[in-house]
């Protein structure tokens, strides 16, 4: 099971990027497990400048908007 | 049968022209922009042609303020979407890390020019403002060089200097990239001077140290149109709306409000309260250069004086209650009084210098 995070203070795009994320993992059977992260301090801990940014298994993927279907779809 | 084999090759060559931004970025770009020259070159003429077809009356208030519709929405759009493309193609060389690189360990003065500078092409959206603060200070920007990038980048940016250009004239969109470059750069080097690091939430302070090296990313050609696109999708899609309702409203105006109605309340001859006025009636509300702009452009026509319009403009973009929230997580009252402060007293210094001088 993939462990992901979507690391962001609450803004539009961050919703919209967890939403994208949780579609696509169900419409293709791949069990994730999706965590939100919106404390400021654990966010900066991933060294990311740009959010919504996602993490997967511990490793920063992407930083800065939301990401494209197809690039979620290459993670799963 | 042979319907079949039409479609299909129908759909195969379809496909083969979705596939020209990626196979071949350079042709796409010289056709999209010859395409572009000349819809924008003709739109004037279609817009009159749409109208004189409709069944009202050609020179009453309605007519006006729909071809002002017709004409603008459209306009600006494209307008919008063309610089949108190629910013976002510019965007793709300076990433918030290369920007923090250049950046970190630099002197004030000159620091402050560059941060403002970079804050213009540098891709940046408000729900980051926080972690690229952080960033900042993290890597060794001085807390000034960081506040002058911090107030140029959402002010100062290609949506709002566009609109400007294609809604007032470039004399003022000129102008406001000049003036809003001197607000970020006056600002942050007054807050640098001030020394205000104590100022910091704690646990920014006591975070760890980062190296501010980063490795460059390699692009293509084609990987930097897709971040065009990208960029397109993502702005253009979130704007248009404002636009079209801004461009709606100043339409409105347009028509409706008699003409110098403004000069009484934003006009020069009005009294020496209209420019803070204006900014204090800015602070509180929240919107983006795509909305406040057309509205903006109604202002002038209708006689306001161009240093209290633009300080209100100002105002809005860069001053926002929100904002402020969320810079509490990081910074202290103190500092956070101080960011107001200094830049409230730049934006009126711009208004009063403009409403003096025009």
């Amino acid at each position: 099971m993939k462990n992901i995070k979507v690391l962001g203070t609450g803004c539009a795009s961050c919703k919209n990027t967890m939403q994208l994320i949780q579609e696509i993992a169900q419409s293709k059977g791949v069990d994730v497990e999706i965590e939100k992260i919106e404390e400021l301090r654990e966010i900066m801990a991933f060294g990311v400048m740009r959010t919504p940014a996602v993490v997967i298994d511990e490793k920063v993927v992407h930083a800065g908007g939301v990401p494209l279907r197809s690039e979620v779809e290459a993670w799963l | 049968m042979s319907n079949i084999v039409e479609q299909g090759t129908a759909i195969r060559s379809l496909d083969r022209l979705a596939d020209m931004p990626s196979r071949y970025p350079l042709l796409f770009l010289l056709t999209a922009s010859m395409l572009w020259v000349f819809l924008y070159a003709n739109l004037s003429g279609l817009a009159a042609a749409v109208i004189a077809v409709l069944p009202l009356n050609q020179a009453g208030h309605l007519a006006d303020s729909l071809r002002f519709l017709i004409y603008e929405a459209p306009k600006v759009l494209m307008l919008l979407t063309a610089v949108v493309l190629v910013m976002g193609m510019i965007n793709s060389w300076f990433t918030p890390e290369r920007t923090r690189a250049m950046l970190a360990g630099r002197h004030e003065g000159v620091g402050n020019a560059m941060a403002a500078s970079l804050g213009i092409v540098t891709p940046f959206c408000s729900c980051s403002a926080v972690p690229l603060f952080i960033g900042f200070v993290q890597a060794g920007v001085p807390l000034g060089i960081t506040f002058s990038f911090l107030i140029a980048a959402p002010m100062v940016n290609e949506v709002a200097l566009t609109l400007l250009f294609a809604l007032v004239g470039w004399k003022v969109a000129l102008l406001y990239l000049a003036l809003g470059l001197s607000v970020a750069i006056v600002a942050g080097w007054v807050i640098g001077k001030l020394n205000m690091e104590p100022y910091l939430e704690d646990w920014v302070r006591e975070m760890a140290k980062v190296d501010p090296d980063y490795k460059p990313e390699r692009l293509t050609m084609s990987d930097r149109l897709q971040a065009g696109f990208e960029s397109v999708r993502e702005i253009v899609g979130r704007v248009w709306f404002y636009v079209v309702i801004g461009v709606a409203i100043g339409a409105g105006i347009h028509g409706y409000v008699p003409q110098d109605f403004m000069a009484g309340l934003m006009g020069k001859e009005s009294s020496w309260w209209s420019v803070p006025a204006a900014i204090l009636i800015g602070v509180p509300m929240y919107s983006n250069a795509a909305g406040i702009i057309p509205i903006v452009e109604a202002l002038l026509a209708k006689g306001a004086a161009l240093g209290t319009v633009l300080a209100f403009m100002m105002s809005v973009i860069a001053l926002s209650f929100p904002e402020m929230v969320i810079l509490r997580k990081v910074l202290k009252m103190r500092l956070i009084a101080l960011f107001v402060g200094v830049v409230a007293s730049g934006i009126l210094l711009v208004g009063f210098v403009f409403n003096a001088v025009l």
